[in-house]
């Protein structure tokens, strides 16, 4: 459980650590029936804190396979995911949810708010598992959603607000638990290029000026211009 | 750390057109469950405000129902100079014989006939029974073939009103009153003069004979009625003879469980097929939720929470369809007398609360496997689903 506040300035942690996450070795296989599909093979690479990464690479490389991994919703079928000194790859299916809580912010090209929910309620929602009083809550809440300049937007439901509203929402909570690394799969995919600029903004100034790591998946050379450094999968592999 | 109850609430609302037919559905079992109680409750309730604490019973040695006893008037008199027996102001000692007789009449709206209590009563007998009061006319006199009737019996039968009179017998009855028997089984009975009773129905014997007497002394008083060879009856507390004779609504409940339970099954799987497809409709939100760190058990306990939110909705359905039967009086037989029992549905908070909970048994029972299945889904597969 962890009980950052997020109106102290969103500075990274001075670590001696050279990079925050280390992957080496990596692959993810699926077996279907009589046939192997490999998403990933034998990839490595690091990421230095305050990078922001952009994956490129056509549909079907790998891309959003590698994010997962390196987020904690997926596993790899060998190899090693090292984020912030702890090996993703060895944690427990409930140690995972609470590790993925605590250290990763997902930003999804569907934005994925819940349609009941409030924009504050969504961006709430992962600060209901934290140790955090409801007054704590709040003030963090409110402070995410300035950040992506929806503060006057707290009491609409998704479906009352613009896809580029619905995904800023979504960096509103991806941020709200003050992590270390944002990923990002696709996120301007369904939006407008107006609203996408806005959007790659705000990752970019997260990177920039609140010190996170983010590492977005992208199809678009526009958006990847955004990142400070640009990774191609091509069939699993990295490209040089 | 569970998810926030609005968004379970909410979640089930906003997906109110597909459960409506669910929610009315379980509201139906539940309504039908109660209605079935509250008749067993009303049943029960007839025997229970029926005896008086401080009366004793008495009937013929191995009869289980006044109807099917007899007391002669040499053993009556016998009971009379019992010593433990409380007098009133005259000094007059607390006890009177009745004689019960099963008449047939015809029920309102030509619904065929019914078997009705006829109790030949005394003054004293009257006396033993003050819950029965008389609501309009006046009391029977004595040789003079009138008759006194339960006002709920009068609502049922022909020729009950004031001023009417019935055939029976071939002998013809006025009534000339109605009394409330304060929904005791009194209120399914017509009452006349002992002696006219008697003797317009060819009774030598008395069925049975009420007495009052202190509960100290009980035990004094029944061995010697018992002990004595001359006397050969049986003694019982009238509130005990009255519950036994709650065994009637034995088969109601039964009945009740039965058809709720028959029932129930299809608002299970109801319950069921609603908590699936709102499991199947929100798979990408499940995926979400894992994502941000909530594990299986908050998915779990938050999908069995909706299908209990949702029965729960139902349960107040079904009590709210239920409530205007409250009070409405009903009649049955009573398989000991075989005469027509008249009684009211009595719905209390308790068969409401049970209604409740039954409601939102059905709902977590109905929603465990969907809920189960959420919890399961895999988060990149529920990520990708649409
Ligand atoms: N659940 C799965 N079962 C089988 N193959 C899969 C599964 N998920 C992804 N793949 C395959 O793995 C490869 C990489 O997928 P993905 O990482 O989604 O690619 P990208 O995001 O770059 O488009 C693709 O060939 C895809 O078909
Ligand atoms: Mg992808």
């Amino acid at each position: 459980m962890q009980t950052n506040d997020l109106s102290v300035p969103l500075v990274a942690e001075n670590s001696s650590e050279p990079s925050i996450v280390q992957i080496k070795e990596l692959s993810k296989i699926y077996r279907q029936g009589e046939i192997n599909v490999t998403a990933l093979n034998r990839i490595s690479l690091s990421i230095a804190r305050r990078e922001f990464l952009t994956l490129m690479g056509p549909s079907g490389s790998g891309k959003s396979t590698l994010l997962h991994i390196i987020a904690g919703i997926d596993r790899p079928t060998s190899g090693h995911c090292i984020v912030q000194g702890v090996e993703v790859t060895q944690l427990s299916e409930s140690e995972l949810a609470d590790w993925r809580n605590q250290n990763v912010g997902f930003v999804f090209q569907t934005f994925n708010l819940l349609p009941v929910l409030t924009a504050f309620e969504n961006v709430e929602l992962p600060l209901l598992l934290t140790r955090l009083t409801s007054k704590q809550r709040k003030k963090q809440v409110l402070t995410a959603l300035e950040l992506v300049g929806l503060a006057d937007r707290t009491s609409h439901l998704p479906r009352q607000l613009s896809g580029g509203q619905e995904q800023r929402v979504a960096i509103a909570r991806a941020l709200v638990t003050d992590p270390q690394l944002i990923v990002a799969d696709e996120p301007t995919g369904n939006l407008d290029s107006t609203s996408a600029h806005e959007v790659l903004d705000i990752l970019r100034s997260l990177c920039n000026d609140a010190g996170k790591t983010v590492i977005m998946v992208t199809h678009d050379p526009k958006a990847a211009a955004f990142g400070s450094r640009n990774v191609h999968l091509e069939k699993g592999e990295l490209a040089p | 750390m569970a998810l926030p109850l609005r968004y379970n609430v909410r979640s089930v609302l906003i997906r109110w057109r597909s459960t409506l037919s669910t929610i009315f559905g379980i509201g139906l079992v539940v309504a039908v469950y109660i209605m079935m109680q509250s008749l067993a409750v009303g049943l029960e309730k007839s025997s229970a405000n029926t005896g008086d604490p401080r009366n004793l019973l008495l009937v013929r040695k191995g009869s289980t129902a006044e109807t099917s006893s007899q007391v002669t008037r040499e053993q009556f008199k016998l009971l009379q100079y019992l010593p433990d027996i409380e007098k009133d102001e005259k000094g007059e000692p607390l006890i009177s014989a009745d004689t019960l007789i099963l008449i047939s009449l015809p029920r309102k709206g030509a619904a065929g006939e019914a078997n009705i209590l006829v109790r030949g009563v005394s003054k004293v007998g009257m006396q033993l029974r003050p819950q029965v009061r008389l609501t309009q006319g006046r009391m029977f006199e004595g040789g003079r073939r009138e008759v006194v009737v339960s006002q709920k019996l009068a609502e049922r039968f022909d020729n009950l009103g004031i001023g009417e009179s019935f055939k029976t017998g071939g002998h013809q009855l006025q009534v000339v009153g109605w009394f409330d028997g304060n929904k005791s089984a009194f209120d399914s009975e017509i009452w006349m003069d002992s002696d006219d009773a008697r003797s317009l129905f060819d009774r030598e014997n008395y069925s049975s004979v009420l007495l009052r007497s202190d509960p100290t002394q009980w035990g004094a008083l029944t061995n010697r009625v018992e002990s004595d060879k001359r006397l050969s009856l049986s003694v019982i507390p009238e509130t005990k003879y009255y519950s036994n004779q709650t065994a009637t609504a034995t088969p109601i409940r039964f009945l009740g469980n039965f058809l709720a339970t028959a029932m129930s099954v299809g608002a299970i799987f109801a319950a069921m097929n609603t908590m699936y497809a709102s499991v199947g409709a929100r798979t990408r939100e499940v995926g979400t939720l894992r994502v941000l760190g909530f594990r299986r058990r908050a998915i779990l306990i938050g999908f069995l929470l909706e299908g209990a939110i949702l029965a729960f909705l139902g349960g107040l359905i079904g009590c709210l369809l239920s409530l205007p039967i409250n009070h409405y009086s009903t009649g049955t037989l009573n398989f000991q007398t075989f005469s027509e029992v008249v009684f009211e549905f009595n719905i209390t908070p308790h068969l409401i609360l049970k209604g409740l909970v039954f409601a939102v048994s059905v709902g977590l029972i109905g929603s465990l496997m969907p809920a189960i299945r959420a919890s399961r889904l895999p988060v990149i597969a529920s990520l990708k689903s649409l």
